[in-house]
C-alpha cells in the first residue's frame, strides 16, 4: 500500500518496505551523517518499486544470446541488465540481479557527499557493502535456512574491494515465496564487487548445484507456481529427497565448476556452495577468510 | 541518537501501476487472485503467496500470512513468572511451558459463516479451557489518543490532519490531557480513497506503536506516539504539570506557610498567589502586597499573566518578575520573602525585597527548596497514551458460536474473556462487544490491515469448555494446544505484569489486572 520507513527498535538500523522490497539498512560515522544518510536512501527509495513496475515487462524476457541488450529508462533496471548481460549465452532474465540491484542503488545513494565509516543495504540477504579505510565488517553466513545457524563469519576489509554478497538457493520464505531456484543448493552465497553483480552469479550458481536426471527431485512448470513467472514453463525445485553423498559431492561439483569459471576470471570473489550439509568453497579469499 | 520523527515524511503513497500491470490483473484466470497491497499487483495462485509473502491465495481469497504468534510462560515454583527469553531467543516453542494462542497471524475466516481459524483447547489447573483465536476485520475502528499536555494544540472539534487528509478530530480535554478521536468508519470508508488510505495507515501506525506526524487545523502539528512523550510545533512535552497555579498553591500551601511570605505559581492557564489565595486566607497569611499582571479572577487566581509559549508554567517569560505590575508600599515590607515558581517546578526563584521593595535574588532556604522539589516530584512523565477501539460484529462471532448473541451475552456476563493480543481489554457496557486496548500492552506489530482499508487487529476469546459448549461453540474444531506445529507458530515471551489470560475467570475482567 504505502512505503514503510522506522527505525528499528535498536535505534540504530532503518527499514524500508514497499510491496515486496524490504531492506534493512545500517551506516556508522557521525550522528548527523548517518541522519542525512537514511535521509537520502529514503528519498532515493520512494521511487524504486514504482521505476521498476513500470519495466516489469522488459525485465521479465530473457536476454537475446545476441546481438543488442534491451533499453531500459529506469537506472536500477539498466543495473539488472548489464549484471546479467555476462550470462546472456543461456537463459537468463535481469530479474536474476533485481534485489542485489536494489541494494547497490540504495547504497549510492545512501553514501553519496556523506562522511560514513561503513555502510550496508540488507535487501533480503542480497547485501550491497561499503567500508572506508580501515573499516572491517563481519558477515555471518547461515547456509540452512530451515535450521538457522551461523556456519562461518566472512570478515570482511576494505582491501578485498568487496561491495556486494547475495545468496541463491532453496525456497526459504513463507509457503513458496517467488524467488526460484532451477537447482537443488540450499544455498549459494556470492561475494563481488557490487550486490547486482553477486545477485545474478549466485542464481548461475545455484541453478547449476544439481542433479539433472535424478527422479526423486521435485519440479514444476515456474509458472503453475506464479502466473507471472519471468521463468515462463521452465522447470523450477520445489522438493528435494534426502541424498545420498556421492549424489550430494557430484550436485556440489556441478555447481563448483561454474564457481571457479566466475572467479577465475574475476567477475566474482567467492563463492560459497552449501547442500545437505556440505560445503564447497571457490575463491582465493576465502580459503583464508571463513572459518567453516 | 537519531529518532523517527527526524526522518522525511515518506507515508504518502506512491502507488501508480502501471497500464500493462493493471491489464494483465484484469486479465482473469482461474483460482488466481490479484493482489492490490502494492504496485506490483501481483497474481497469485491458489495456495501460493505473493512476491512480498505477506499476502497470499487462501481459498480462492486474498489473505495475510504471518506466522501464529503465541505466549508462554514458565512458571518457578513458587508460582512466579520466569525470564527465559533472552535477547537471541529464536522464537522456537518451549516444551512444557504454559501456551496461549493469540490472535496474531490468526488469519480470519471472514466473511464466512465457518469456525473461527483457531480454536484451542488447554486444561489450566484441572480446569478444561477453549480460547477462540481470531483476527478481526474491524471497519468500525478508531484510536482514543491521550496527550499528556496544557499546551493549546487545537479547538475542540478541529480536524486533524496527515498528509493534508483528515484522520479524526479534537475531543473533549480532560484533566491534564488533550484528547483525539481518530479514524472510525466515516474516515476510513465514507469519504475519498486517498482520506480512507492515509486514516487506516495512520491508524495502524499508531497501533503498532510507531510515531505520526499530524497537524491541527486552527492549532498545532504533533507528533504522537504511544507511550512516548508528545512532540508539540517542534518542541517535546517532558512532565505533566502537577495542576494549574491555583491548584499548585492549594496543594503545597501549607508546606510553604512558614517559610516565605508569599508564593506566585506562574502558570499560562490560572497563576496563584498564595496570600491572597482563599489558601492563604485560610491559613491566616498577612497579604503581600505585590500585585501580578493579568485578569483577576477570583482572589489570588489570575489569568492571562503573560502570552502563552515555551518559558516558566506554558507562558513565553524568561524573567519571572516581570510579571509583577507593583509592589504595593503600604502593604509590602523590606525583608519579604517571595518564592515563584512554575506548575511543573522546573523553574524557580526566591527573592527577598529590600529597603526600597525591590525583589532581590537570594539563596533558597534548603526548606523551600524541598517543597519546590515536590512539586517536580508529583509530576508525572507526559505521555502519549492511544487506546484502539473497535466492535466485534456479526461475522466475527459467527466464527465463535452458531448462535452469536450468546457470545455477547457469555461476554458481557464475564464468563468469557476477550483479549487482544493477549492484552486485558475494556469490554463497554450495552449492547454489542466494544472494546478498547491499550497499545502499548499488546505484542509488536500485533494490527495489520487489508485494502478495503480496514484494520485487522488479533482477537481472543477464553472461557471454560462446558460454557463454550453451552454457547453453541463449534465443539468440532476444538483441537489441543499441543497439535499446533513448530513450524506454523512464533512465540514471545509473557509479559508478566499482565493477567495470565487462561487463569480461571473471576468475573470482571475488564481491564482486571
Amino acid at each position: 500500500m504505502t512505503i514503510q520507513a522506522a527505525l528499528m527498535p535498536d535505534g540504530r538500523r532503518l527499514h524500508l518496505q514497499h510491496g515486496p522490497i524490504d531492506l534493512v539498512i545500517e551506516a556508522w560515522g557521525a550522528p548527523d551523517d548517518i541522519m542525512s544518510a537514511y535521509r537520502q536512501a529514503m528519498v532515493a527509495f520512494q521511487t524504486v518499486l514504482s521505476g521498476l513496475v513500470a519495466e516489469l515487462p522488459l525485465l521479465r524476457r530473457p536476454l537475446p544470446a545476441t546481438g543488442s541488450l534491451p533499453q531500459a529508462e529506469d537506472v536500477i533496471a539498466r543495473k539488472m541488465i548489464a549484471a546479467c548481460a555476462p550470462y546472456r549465452h543461456g537463459f537468463i532474465t535481469p530479474m536474476a540481479a533485481v534485489a542485489g540491484a536494489v541494494a547497490d542503488h540504495i547504497l549510492s545513494a545512501l553514501k553519496r557527499d556523506r562522511a560514513l565509516a561503513k555502510a550496508y543495504v540488507n535487501n533480503g540477504g542480497d547485501i550491497a557493502l561499503w567500508l572506508g579505510s580501515d573499516a572491517q565488517l563481519d558477515c555471518g553466513l547461515v547456509t540452512d535456512l530451515l535450521s538457522p545457524r551461523v556456519t562461518g563469519i566472512f570478515h570482511l576489509v576494505p582491501e578485498m574491494r568487496i561491495g556486494g554478497i547475495a545468496t541463491s538457493g532453496a525456497p526459504g520464505k513463507g509457503s513458496g515465496g517467488r524467488s526460484f531456484s532451477r537447482g537443488i543448493a540450499d544455498a549459494v552465497t556470492v561475494l563481488a564487487g557490487d550486490a547486482a553483480t553477486a545477485d545474478a552469479a549466485a542464481t548461475i550458481i545455484a541453478n547449476a548445484v544439481d542433479l539433472p536426471d535424478h527422479p526423486a527431485i521435485g519440479r514444476m512448470p515456474a509458472n503453475s507456481m506464479d502466473p507471472d513467472s519471468d521463468l515462463g514453463d521452465r522447470l523450477i525445485t520445489v522438493s528435494v529427497p534426502a541424498l545420498t553423498a556421492s549424489e550430494v559431492v557430484a550436485a556440489l561439483e556441478r555447481g563448483r565448476c561454474q564457481a571457479e569459471e566466475l572467479t577465475a576470471s574475476g567477475m566474482i570473489a567467492a563463492a560459497v556452495l552449501a547442500l545437505q550439509g556440505e560445503i564447497r568453497l571457490s575463491g582465493s579469499l576465502l580459503q583464508r577468510h571463513l572459518a567453516a | 541518537m537519531t529518532s523517527a520523527s527526524d526522518l522525511p515524511d515518506t507515508r504518502g503513497s506512491t502507488d501508480a501501476p502501471s497500464e500493462q500491470a493493471l491489464a494483465a490483473a484484469k486479465a482473469k484466470a482461474e483460482e488466481i487472485v490479484t493482489c492490490d497491497a502494492c504496485p506490483v499487483l501481483c497474481r497469485i495462485r491458489l495456495g501460493k503467496t505473493g512476491a512480498c509473502d505477506r499476502y497470499g491465495n487462501i481459498d480462492g481469497r486474498l489473505v495475510r500470512m504471518s506466522p501464529l504468534v503465541v505466549t508462554q510462560r514458565v512458571l518457578d515454583e513458587k508460582g512466579a513468572v520466569v525470564p527465559f527469553f533472552g535477547h537471541d531467543w529464536d522464537g522456537q516453542l518451549v516444551p512444557g511451558a504454559e501456551t496461549f494462542v493469540t490472535g496474531i497471524g490468526a488469519g480470519t475466516t471472514y466473511p464466512d459463516y465457518k469456525p473461527a481459524p483457531f480454536i484451542v483447547g488447554s486444561e489450566v489447573a484441572g480446569v478444561d479451557m477453549v480460547t477462540v483465536v481470531t483476527e478481526g476485520i474491524f471497519s468500525y475502528c478508531g484510536v482514543k489518543v491521550k496527550i499528556d499536555t496544557d499546551r493549546f494544540i487545537g479547538p475542540e472539534q478541529a480536524a486533524v490532519r496527515v498528509n493534508g487528509e483528515q484522520v479524526g478530530h479534537v475531543t473533549t480535554a480532560e484533566y491534564g490531557s488533550q484528547m483525539l478521536a481518530l479514524g472510525g468508519v466515516r474516515h476510513l470508508t465514507g469519504g475519498s480513497k486517498k482520506e480512507g488510505t492515509v486514516t487506516c495507515d495512520t491508524m495502524l501506525t499508531l497501533c503498532n506503536k510507531g510515531a505520526v506526524e499530524m497537524t491541527i487545523d486552527g492549532g498545532a502539528s504533533l507528533r504522537v506516539q504511544a507511550g512516548r512523550p508528545p512532540v508539540i510545533d517542534g518542541q517535546e512535552e517532558h512532565r505533566m504539570r502537577v495542576g494549574c497555579g491555583s491548584a499548585t498553591i492549594g496543594i503545597f500551601a501549607q508546606q510553604w506557610r512558614d517559610h516565605v511570605d508569599e508564593v506566585i505559581v506562574v502558570d499560562d492557564h490560572i497563576t496563584g498567589v498564595l496570600s491572597e489565595h482563599q489558601a492563604g486566607r485560610f491559613l491566616d497569611m498577612k497579604p503581600a502586597g505585590i500585585r501580578v499582571r493579568g485578569r483577576k479572577s477570583t482572589p489570588g487566581r489570575y489569568f492571562q499573566v503573560a502570552n502563552p509559549g515555551t518559558g516558566w508554567g506554558g507562558t513565553d517569560i524568561t524573567d519571572p518578575l516581570t510579571i509583577i505590575e507593583k509592589i504595593s508600599p503600604e502593604t509590602a515590607w523590606s525583608g519579604l520573602r517571595l518564592l515563584m515558581v512554575s506548575t511543573t517546578g522546573e523553574h524557580h526563584a526566591y527573592f527577598v525585597l529590600d529597603a526600597q521593595l525591590k525583589p532581590q535574588p537570594a539563596p533558597m532556604p534548603p526548606a523551600i527548596a524541598k517543597v519546590v522539589e515536590r512539586i517536580g516530584e508529583n509530576c508525572e512523565p507526559a505521555l502519549c497514551t492511544v487506546l484502539f477501539m473497535g466492535g466485534a460484529g456479526g461475522s466475527l462471532r459467527a466464527g465463535v458460536t452458531e448462535n452469536p448473541i450468546r457470545l455477547t451475552r457469555s461476554v458481557q456476563q464475564a464468563l468469557t474473556r476477550v483479549t487482544c493480543g493477549g492484552a486485558p481489554v475494556y469490554v463497554w457496557p450495552g449492547g454489542g462487544i466494544t472494546l478498547m486496548v491499550d497499545v502499548t500492552e499488546m505484542p509488536d506489530n500485533a494490527f495489520g490491515y487489508v485494502p478495503t482499508p480496514a484494520l485487522v487487529a488479533p482477537i481472543e476469546f477464553t472461557m471454560r469448555r462446558g460454557d463454550y459448549e453451552v454457547m453453541g461453540g463449534h465443539m468440532g474444531y476444538v483441537r489441543p494446544v499441543g497439535d499446533l506445529g513448530q513450524g506454523q507458530t512464533q512465540a514471545i515471551s509473557w509479559r508478566s505484569d499482565q493477567p495470565w489470560p487462561l487463569d480461571p475467570l473471576n468475573g470482571g475482567g475488564a481491564f482486571g489486572k
